[in-house]
């Protein structure tokens, strides 16, 4: 111990290093830089077209000061009611399949061959990405919000399963004993001794959803699944800035909105 | 607790009477707006499309399967940019992520009038555009291939990870600070000393966790010309090469599966 302190006596304070092992340390950062020496030097990047574009960037984001929301009125219109309608009757599709299958991929409750069973459902849905799930689906259904409105209701499943699993895998254990021992039936036990206790988390999970899938059905259009994003699209295409500026503020707008909503309904319902 | 006489017998029921009207009420309002959804987009599908799927899905698979495997050759150096996009553009999002943090914190905001809301503000609308529009933007801007895509991957990082952020800063421990604080130092030493440490293993996380994010996001950026492994997933959709797709789809699944396997070894490293 005196040697120690020994040591130490008489010299400056240093910081101790991040990360204990010198050898660890330095591989980590050596190789760290060796990456971004080698990925800086395999990006092409045309700076000329860079340069000529930055009058276009300048242009758009004085577009901000200036959206343009009157010339296109009623294609905006219409995109984002389609996409307010796909959201919706997605997230409603989307958590009433959920509940059933999150009830199935919770360990403490579900056998485990449903519960094999239903975490493959929600791994496959978490593993592929909204706009592919889209481009397959447009390819099968045809264009229209009908391919949207699926792609998120798939896409909520894998969502909302997994958080609700997990949180029926760590709620009270006593609650729903002793529902069982007043001899409820399976489904009694269900709605008195497990709903109760995830309701709440339910309700907000599912607010919060409500959320992403306003924001990724915006997207969905870009593959011909319905909504704001073929507007958006053709407006980027014509370099109608101003009314591109008018969609994203609008966007935003109702995602500030949602969010506000979701944040009062969770706090009462918490 | 709502008791209601039947008979002469008292029964109890979970709710009082204006209760589950209420709740009726509100039921019924909901379901008449999934109704109305419902309609409007049943009137807008051409429903023998849809009868048709069966087939057409069963078509497809045919054609997709199996993969082309030789065509993994070329998808090299698509693997490597997304990698790329997916790397620079979180390193770059943490670079302005952290001051903004820094500003939108309660505790830590030069001006809460002036400085906290413009923080907030760029974190709201970073945050609620998906990146796949900040791509449509930048190619616009600066032209198709990996700098737009590393940019937007970056533009739409800023607004997460500044929010993680500033939500742990805003969860220190005072005392800490206030000890720092008590030793003479000035603001920068405070702030090196005293919230940076706290703070550490949140933003670690909340790197590893965006940088998962973003090896998803960016595998199909190239759908709309940002480069990376989208860029060959539409040109083989373009030329209706199904063996190609599948082969990319299989790819893009193992790219995903593989980041949340290293995120979720990082994360369980640090924490």
């Amino acid at each position: 111990m005196s040697n120690e302190l020994d040591a130490v006596l008489g010299h400056r304070w240093k910081k101790p290093p991040l990360i204990k092992r010198d050898w660890l340390r330095w591989t980590i950062g050596v190789g760290a830089v060796a990456y971004l020496i080698a990925a800086f030097l395999t990006i092409d990047v045309n700076w000329s077209r860079v340069y000529e574009g930055l009058d276009r960037g300048a242009a758009f984001i004085l577009a901000f000061t200036t959206p343009d929301f009157v010339s296109r009125a009623t294609d905006i219109r219409d995109g984002l009611l389609e996409s307010i309608i796909m959201t919706i009757a997605a997230s409603v599709v989307g958590i009433a399949i959920s509940i059933p299958i999150g009830l199935g991929a919770a360990r403490n409750i579900a056998p485990l061959p449903v519960y094999l069973v239903c975490r493959g459902i929600v791994a496959v849905s978490r593993a592929l990405q909204e706009i592919i799930v889209a481009i397959l689906l447009v390819a099968i259904f045809g264009f229209g919000p009908l391919a949207g409105f699926l792609t998120l209701s798939f896409a909520t499943i894998g969502f909302l399963s997994k958080l609700l699993a997990e949180d029926i895998e760590s709620m009270d254990k006593v609650q729903a004993e002793a529902i069982k021992a007043s001899g409820a039936r399976w489904l009694q036990w269900i709605n008195y001794g497990v709903q109760p206790q995830v309701m709440p988390r339910l309700v907000g999970l599912s607010i919060y959803r409500l959320d992403i899938n306003f924001r990724e059905s915006a997207i969905l259009g870009l593959v011909g699944a319905g909504g704001i994003g073929a507007t958006l699209n053709t407006a980027f295409d014509r370099y109608e800035y101003d009314t591109a500026a008018a969609i994203l503020i609008l966007i935003i707008l109702i995602v500030m909105a949602l969010e506000y909503l979701s944040g009062i309904i969770r706090a009462r319902v918490q | 607790m709502p008791v209601l006489e039947q008979n002469g017998t008292k029964v109890w029921h979970r709710r009082t009477r204006s209760e589950s009207l209420t709740r009726w009420a509100v039921w019924l309002t909901g379901t008449a707006i999934f109704v109305y959804c419902w309609q409007k987009i049943s009137e807008v599908t051409t429903w023998f499309f849809v009868w048709d799927a069966p087939r057409i899905a069963e078509d497809i698979w045919t054609r997709a399967t199996p993969p082309r495997w030789e065509y993994i050759t070329q998808l090299g150096r698509p693997i490597w940019d997304t990698l790329n996009i997916a790397t620079l553009g979180t390193l770059i999002a943490l670079c302005f992520a952290v001051p903004i943090a820094f500003m939108a914190a309660r505790n830590t905001t030069p001006s809460a009038t002036f400085v906290r809301p413009i923080a907030l503000l760029i974190i709201v609308s970073t945050r609620s555009i998906n990146s796949l529009i900040w791509a449509l933007l930048l190619i616009a801007v600066i032209g198709p291939g990996v700098l737009a895509g590393v940019v937007a991957i970056a533009i739409r990082s800023i607004g997460f990870c500044a929010k993680l952020v500033y939500e742990a800063i805003e969860e220190i421990d005072q005392t800490q600070v206030e000890a720092i604080t008590a030793t003479g130092a000035s603001r920068w030493q405070v702030m090196a000393y005293g919230i940076v440490p706290q703070i550490a293993p949140a933003f670690a996380g909340v790197a590893v966790f965006r940088w998962d994010i973003n090896i998803r996001e960016s595998t199909v950026l190239g759908l709309v010309g940002a480069g990376g492994i989208g860029l060959q997933l539409s040109s083989s959709l373009n030329v209706l090469a199904w063996p190609q797709v599948s082969l990319i789809l299989l790819v893009i699944l193992a790219a995903v599966v593989l980041s949340e396997w290293v995120s979720a070894k990082v994360r369980e490293a640090i924490i």
